[in-house]
């Protein structure tokens, strides 16, 4: 088998790659800033409020958390379904879940209103709480994928890779579904009491996850100028538009269903029809760029010299698309009122039956920006490090046998 | 691949321990605690030396019991703490090092946490309700 | 101040508690006296009047579930008596930033009947104490639990701010503390960074008392409100909900909540 031959390199030390470091650096530098300032005049300097409890900052860590766990795709499918093409690019997937993982857990982190606490997180449990479950959920994640990173570059090691890849697979479907629940859980609220949100979340991991595995992939390639062949691209893109189809689907049942139920209805017209910017960023964000147009641009004949671009700008789309779609699920999610009497109009002090406003402070989104850019930072940073990737990604390099076919 | 890692880290840590060992190194100068209380007496529920170690033990068994369990009017309070040793020039366990808490978590350097919720001063308003 | 609002002596269960209940009475009245005597004289003496705290071993007891009626026919459109007893006893200001992010541990909400547009009420909303809180589930650290008397509280020791009961909590009776707060009453601790809600004034039952908000809608004159133990089939508020209609807020949800409403 051609794997067997392949050699892993860290990326060259370039100037390229120590300016992409540095411009994280900097996001990560401007996002502590903004979690100090945050704690120390409190989350009144935030557009956080007691009506919308979880903003922008929850809308970054969730989409980082969803999609770590969708990255680690590629190394399932070469481990757990034994494609091996994709075993070479299988420890830049591990690498990148983990990485995603702990940019997201660090915003989520950074905005708790007693950060200086999390250790209270790790010490004192409500074995009932689906948050706790996901503090195993994690905690677990890092370990299993940690140990199969490890098994996968220890030559002595590769013979159990296959084992912990099947683990991680079930782990991070065990995780989606938790952070999918942490919502659909909250009976209370109207646009998140629903089981369809779980397997709806599972699908967005997968789709994010491979569109943000396939522009880390080809950031690194042109970074260092190594070659990436147009058939793993070709794969990759199949991949990711039934996942995109799968999302699209998801949502399609979860908004039909909520819509069968009468009571549902006022939500259901906030999102779709009258939210203002909630239903722009749904049908223009989710569903337009988020879906329809990667699903044109993958699945639409292509010229084979386009074919690259197409899956690239798609992927590109899809993830402008996932936080179009966060931030209407979490943020539209609490700007509906809590309906406490069905049958009355009510008013209060406290915005009762009142569609809640919220404008994100720059702080939140610094705080967010600056998770993102510690998720690339640390896969580049251990890109340059360590030897994640082959020096050779060309389709004779990869798979000879197919290197033609799609 | 552990080696590699090594030999990236090594620096790094040193560099991490140096920066971590400075404040200890400073710690030298800080003078020692010289406290001027309020209402200074020998009612206190120990001695000096029990207290001074196990404080924290106490407040943080009182705490259980009380706010989880509902036990009012225990030996061990933290309003009780307050109300002997506030300073006199601002009715406050805060302020400066002049003041209880304050001087001797400065002195080792512990986070004294409780008063981001608890009133660390004496004569405030307490069960109000309505005014009369 | 009068004996009305002292709750229901748990008589049944526990004698020590009811002896309490009578110091603590007398206390009250000797208390409201002297300050008829001296107008002048400072709160803080009228609160040591008050302080009969029983003696330490005592422990909430699980035989008592505190709870409320309110009276919604009673309840005046426009009055917040109850709000601002709440925001003088907890020491709840206004904070710095915009409205929705203050502190409300009580709320006055308005309801205008949809169907025909004329029926007004007007009711108070705060925390249901329910005795199966979404919040105490959904807490990480299990900071948001419930006393054995039925009083659901935040263990502002553990929070870490997290939020997720605010999300979870179906009557939106939670408020984040979201800048340094200084002054406090030494009774109720509360601080930047935690969760908190309606407490049932746990400080004044502790010692015998009524919530701040029951105390001022009596001496409002509406007595909308009425407190007392739900499990003592003897008191005023168990004869009452066994005798006359009344409702939960979200009955569907199931969570058994420990204020019931009347009128609505």
């Amino acid at each position: 088998m051609a794997a067997t031959n392949i050699v892993y390199r860290e990326i060259a030390n370039k100037r390229a790659t120590w300016a992409l470091l540095a411009l994280c650096g900097l996001f990560i530098v401007a996002g502590a800033g903004a979690h100090l300032t945050m704690e120390h005049y409190g989350h009144v300097i935030t557009g956080m409020d007691n009506r919308i409890v979880w903003g922008l900052p929850h809308v970054f860590a969730v989409f980082l958390i969803v999609a770590a766990s969708g990255a680690l795709n590629v190394a399932s499918t070469a481990s757990v379904f034994g494609k091996s093409i994709y075993k070479p690019l299988a420890p830049l997937s591990a690498l990148l879940a983990l990485a995603l993982l702990a940019g997201g857990l660090t915003v989520l982190m950074l905005d708790l209103g007693r950060p200086d606490r999390i250790i209270v997180a790790a010490t004192t449990y409500n074995f009932k709480s689906v948050f706790a479950w996901n503090v195993f959920l994690y905690t677990g994640f890092f370990t299993i994928v940690g140990a199969y990173l490890w098994m996968m570059m220890e030559r002595r090691m590769n013979a159990y890779a296959k084992h912990l890849g099947a683990a991680a697979f079930i782990w991070r479907l065990v995780l989606t579904t938790g952070t999918g629940s942490i919502f659909g859980f909250l009976v209370a609220r109207q646009a998140y009491q629903s089981a369809v949100l779980a397997p709806t979340f599972i699908a967005f991991s997968l789709s994010y996850g491979t569109a943000i595995y396939l522009l880390v992939l080809a950031g690194a390639c042109a970074i260092d100028d190594r070659p990436l062949g147009d058939a793993i691209v070709r794969r990759l893109k199949n991949l990711l538009a039934t996942f995109v189809a799968a999302s699209l689907y998801l949502v399609a049942v979860l908004h039909l269903t909520n819509l069968y139920f009468t009571r549902n209805h006022g939500i259901e017209n906030f999102i779709l029809m009258d939210g203002g910017i909630f239903t722009g960023l749904f049908w223009i964000g989710q569903v337009g760029i988020g879906s329809v147009l990667p699903l044109v641009l993958l699945l639409a004949p292509a010229k084979a010299n386009l074919v690259r671009n197409r899956v690239l700008t798609a992927s590109a789309a899809v993830v402008i698309g996932g936080f179009c779609q966060m931030y209407v699920t979490i943020i539209g999610g609490q700007a509906w009122p809590l309906n406490l009497f069905p049958g009355y109009k009510v008013s209060s002090s406290f915005f009762d039956g009142e569609v809640h406003n919220y404008a994100p402070s720059i702080w939140e989104i610094m705080l967010g920006l600056g998770g993102v850019a510690l998720a690339i930072a640390i896969v580049f940073l251990a890109l340059r490090l360590l030897r994640f990737l082959p020096e050779r990604l060309d389709d004779a390099t990869l798979d000879p046998s197919h290197a033609h076919a799609d | 691949m552990l080696r590699r890692l090594l030999r990236w880290f090594t620096p790094v840590l040193a560099a991490v321990g140096v920066l971590a060992a400075l404040p200890t190194l400073a710690a030298a100068d800080v003078p020692k605690p010289d406290i001027i209380i309020a209402h200074p007496g020998s009612k206190c529920i120990a001695p000096p030396d029990v207290m001074r170690r196990t404080h924290m033990t106490m407040l943080l068994h009182q705490r259980e019991k009380t706010l989880r369990l509902g036990e009012r009017g225990a030996k061990v309070s933290l309003e009780g703490c307050i109300e002997c040793h506030a300073n006199k020039t601002n009715n406050s366990v805060l302020g400066s090092n002049q003041n209880f808490c304050q001087t001797c978590h400065a002195y080792v350097a512990v986070k004294v946490d409780c008063f981001d919720c608890h009133q660390p001063k004496t004569g405030m308003v307490k069960t109000t309700g309505i005014k009369p | 101040m009068s004996e009305d609002n002292t709750p229901d002596a748990p008589a049944v269960q526990d004698p020590a508690r009811r002896a309490f209940f009578g110091v603590s009475a007398s206390a009250a009245a000797a208390a409201a006296g002297f300050v008829a005597l001296a107008p002048g004289v400072r709160l803080m003496e009228l609160a040591h009047a008050q302080s009969a705290y029983p003696a330490a071993g005592k422990f909430a007891s699980s035989k008592i579930r505190w709870g409320m009626l309110i009276d919604t026919t009673k309840c005046a459109t426009g009055c917040s008596a109850c709000v601002s007893a709440c925001n003088t006893e907890n020491a709840i200001e206004p904070g710095s930033g915009r409205p929705a992010q203050s502190s409300q541990w009580i709320r006055k909400i308005e309801l205008t009947e949809q169907a025909d547009g004329h029926r007004e009420l007007s009711l108070p909303m705060m925390c249901q104490h329910c005795a199966n809180p979404p919040c105490v589930d959904v807490c990480p650290t299990g900071a948001s639990f419930k006393r054995a008397d039925g009083i659901v509280l935040v263990d502002r020791h553990i929070c870490i701010g997290c939020r997720y009961c605010m999300m979870a909590c179906p009557y939106q009776a939670r408020s984040f503390v979201d800048e340094p707060l200084h002054d406090q009453n030494p009774e109720v601790p509360r601080g930047q960074g935690c969760v908190e809600a309606c407490t049932l004034c746990v400080q004044r039952i502790d010692r015998g008392l009524g919530p701040a908000c029951v105390e001022a809608c009596t001496q409002a004159g509406h007595g909308a409100m009425l407190f007392g133990d739900l499990n003592d089939p003897k008191s005023e508020i168990a004869t009452r909900i066994a005798t006359t209609a009344s409702s939960q807020v979200r009955a569907d949800l199931r969570l058994d909540p420990g204020v019931r409403y009347q009128g609505i």
